[in-house]
């Protein structure tokens, strides 16, 4: 079989078969630790304090948030686009990197992709809110009605439903068929009770005949393939939101790439923050290795460049383009009244993708926690930049006003975050956290048993 | 429902199954299934399985999906009602390259993942009983079929002496 000498083994430690397997349905088969109790607790909290300030902006309106009449659309479309721009990695990894036969997304999946439901749910959450009616939702989809209206197809907002629901469907069939084969084996693998009724019918009745492996593996390499230009567009939508309005700051037409390269980058900061707790919580160490964080840590260097670059070029194109308004909305941006912003969104996106250039930091365990929970921070300011700075100072300077978070507003970010962990906690004790199948089928390849086996006979 | 008879080999990876597939094949033997835990290249060559049609029905359904979104676009500005909106024209054909993108990918996605269902006969059935419940572990089985009359437990060892086999049981 072929190996790679550059690369260190994916799979470390001397395993069989069965010790894939039994090791990564240990959390299923066996009890939670207290560690799980306790972070479920706390983020289960965060999620009950969320969906009080949610039931409140709904009973008593939007009145209960800072916005204002110049500042109409600011915290919660910022942390819509933080939230759609996190869910963009899941389907990165596992559709992109299938299809440049990546092995090392073999073990980190799974975990991405449904991280990515979790918060593209979290994302939706916010447009049904700050609709301002959420019982009239139903008002965006084209469909006919007693109005005789449809709705503007013209509109990116309503390509923006579109593109999140196919978004959010095509994930959810990816991450189920890859979870076939597993629920399977897990059906196997327990004995008796209800438990083993609910995985018997989450598994479909798989076999694993080798005629339903080679479908499989047909579907699943072309859904990565249409799900590649899709999870390109999604963000790229989201992106026009913007870019299609005349405002200041808004209106360029380097949104949707630099978009994009941002989404992936605050994706795989958030994958790297969530992996790096669970291998340690789960024992996965021999799975997620350190050259899984250092490959994603890569593509953070290479996305966090691609942020740079577009930072740098809408302050040379508010200069080159010579218009006032743009010059004066960059300005206003970085030395405005909301510079920290600024500022904070610079050192933490531009800043710290550069400092991984060393390999003694981007090897470094506790360095890519620290640093990835910055990158966090960093795109959410971004989002918040474009937004609020764009909007607090309009063309009409008597109208010009600041803005200021309520914390009805604060509990909606909060609440997400706490859904967001609930649901990953819940996720990592009912569906195998490591694709095993995908595991198994390089354990003989890239494992580093048979690695070294063949290294030293070669 | 007559039960097919089969005799079923067990190996415990993947290199034996190939060669143990490979030579009952060379002896005529009919293969009813092998069953992996993972998929095996190669294996879908050597029982000659046609390679799958799925990936052309999702071409069809992401057609069918671009020409409904586009169709229904254009009718709906055009014929059903035609909106003024900010001056431009009513077939605004950009603006409908969004969503007709989104609905292909829709279509497409949605009748491939439902093909694959369908065709490995893949349905959510709580009396489910697998033939071995180590397949999914680490098992490897090949099913040959025992209709014909003249295949025997015995004639299988000897087919398949030299290669490791873990248990052959009817």
């Amino acid at each position: 079989m072929f190996q790679s000498p550059l690369r260190n083994p994916l799979i470390k430690g001397k395993k069989s078969y069965q010790d894939v397997t039994s090791q990564l349905l240990d959390p299923m088969v066996n009890k939670a630790g207290k560690l799980w109790y306790m972070g479920i607790t706390l983020s289960g909290g965060a999620m009950m304090f969320g969906l009080f300030m949610i039931f409140w902006t709904i009973w008593q309106g939007i009145g209960t948030w800072g916005e204002n009449r110049t500042v109409g659309w600011a915290l919660e479309i910022t942390t819509f686009v933080w939230w759609i721009g996190i869910g963009h990695a899941g389907t990165f990894i596992s559709a992109i990197l299938l299809l440049f036969r990546q092995r090392w997304r073999n073990s980190i999946n799974r975990s991405a992709e449904a991280m990515t439901l979790i918060a593209v749910a979290c994302a939706a959450l916010f447009p049904l809110i700050h609709l301002g009616r959420p019982l009239l939702t139903f008002f965006i989809f084209p469909y006919p009605n007693t109005r005789l209206l449809w709705v503007n197809f013209n509109s990116p907002l309503v390509w923006d439903v579109f593109a999140i629901s196919t978004y959010f469907t095509i994930s959810l069939i990816f991450w189920y068929v890859g979870l076939i084969p597993d629920i399977a084996t897990l059906r196997d693998k327990l004995t008796k009770g209800i438990k083993k009724s609910v995985y018997n019918f989450l598994s479909f009745s798989w076999k694993g005949s080798a005629r339903d492996w080679h479908r499989h593996e047909i579907t699943s390499i072309m859904l990565a393939a249409i799900a590649t230009p899709l999870v390109l567009s999604v963000h790229s939508i989201v992106s026009m939101d913007f870019a299609t309005s005349i405002l200041p700051g808004w209106h360029t037409t380097i949104f949707p790439p630099y978009f994009v390269a941002g989404a992936i980058f605050s994706g795989f900061a958030m994958v790297l923050t969530l992996l790096i707790i669970t291998r340690k919580a789960l024992g996965l160490e021999d799975f997620i290795t350190i050259e899984h964080v250092e490959s994603m840590n890569k593509i953070l260097i290479a996305t966090g460049s691609i942020v740079g670059l577009a930072y740098i070029t809408e302050i040379f194109m508010s200069w080159y383009s010579g218009v006032e308004y743009e010059h004066y909305a960059l300005m206003n941006r970085v030395t405005g009244p909301y510079w920290w912003a600024y500022w904070i969104m610079v050192i933490c996106n531009v800043g710290s993708a550069q400092i991984l250039w060393i390999k003694k930091l981007r090897t470094n365990l506790w360095f890519t926690f620290f640093l990835s929970i910055i990158i966090n921070i960093g795109m959410w300011f971004e989002r918040f930049v474009i937004i609020v700075t764009s909007l607090h100072r309009d063309f009409l300077t008597s109208s010009w006003t600041m803005y200021k978070p309520t914390i009805v507003e604060y509990g909606l970010l909060i609440g997400t975050l706490g859904i967001f962990f609930t649901a990953f906690l819940l996720f990592i004790r009912i569906f195998p956290v490591i694709s095993i199948f995908e595991v198994k089928s390089i354990l003989k390849t890239e494992g580093a048993y048979s690695a070294n086996k063949e290294l030293n006979h070669g | 429902m007559d039960s097919p008879k089969y005799i079923s080999v067990f190996f415990d990876d993947e290199d034996p199954l190939r060669e143990a597939v490979r030579k009952l094949l060379e002896s005529k033997e009919t293969i009813i299934d092998v069953m992996t835990p993972f998929p095996v290249h190669g294996i879908d060559k050597l029982l000659s399985i046609k390679r799958s049609r799925i990936p052309i029905g999702g071409f069809i359904f992401g057609i069918l999906g671009a020409t409904l979104a586009f169709g229904f676009m254009t009718w709906v500005f055009t014929v059903s009602y035609p909106l003024i909106i900010g001056g431009k024209p009513f077939f605004a054909v950009p603006s409908f390259i969004p969503i007709t993108f989104e609905m292909t990918v829709l279509f497409s996605g949605l009748a491939m993942a439902a093909a694959f269902f369908v065709r490995s006969k893949l349905k959510p059935d709580i009396r489910f009983n697998p033939v071995e419940e180590r397949i999914t572990d680490n098992m490897f089985v090949i099913l040959v079929d025992t209709g014909n009359g003249n295949t025997t437990p015995q004639k299988i060892r000897s087919i398949l002496s030299g290669i490791k086999t873990l248990e052959i049981r009817e």
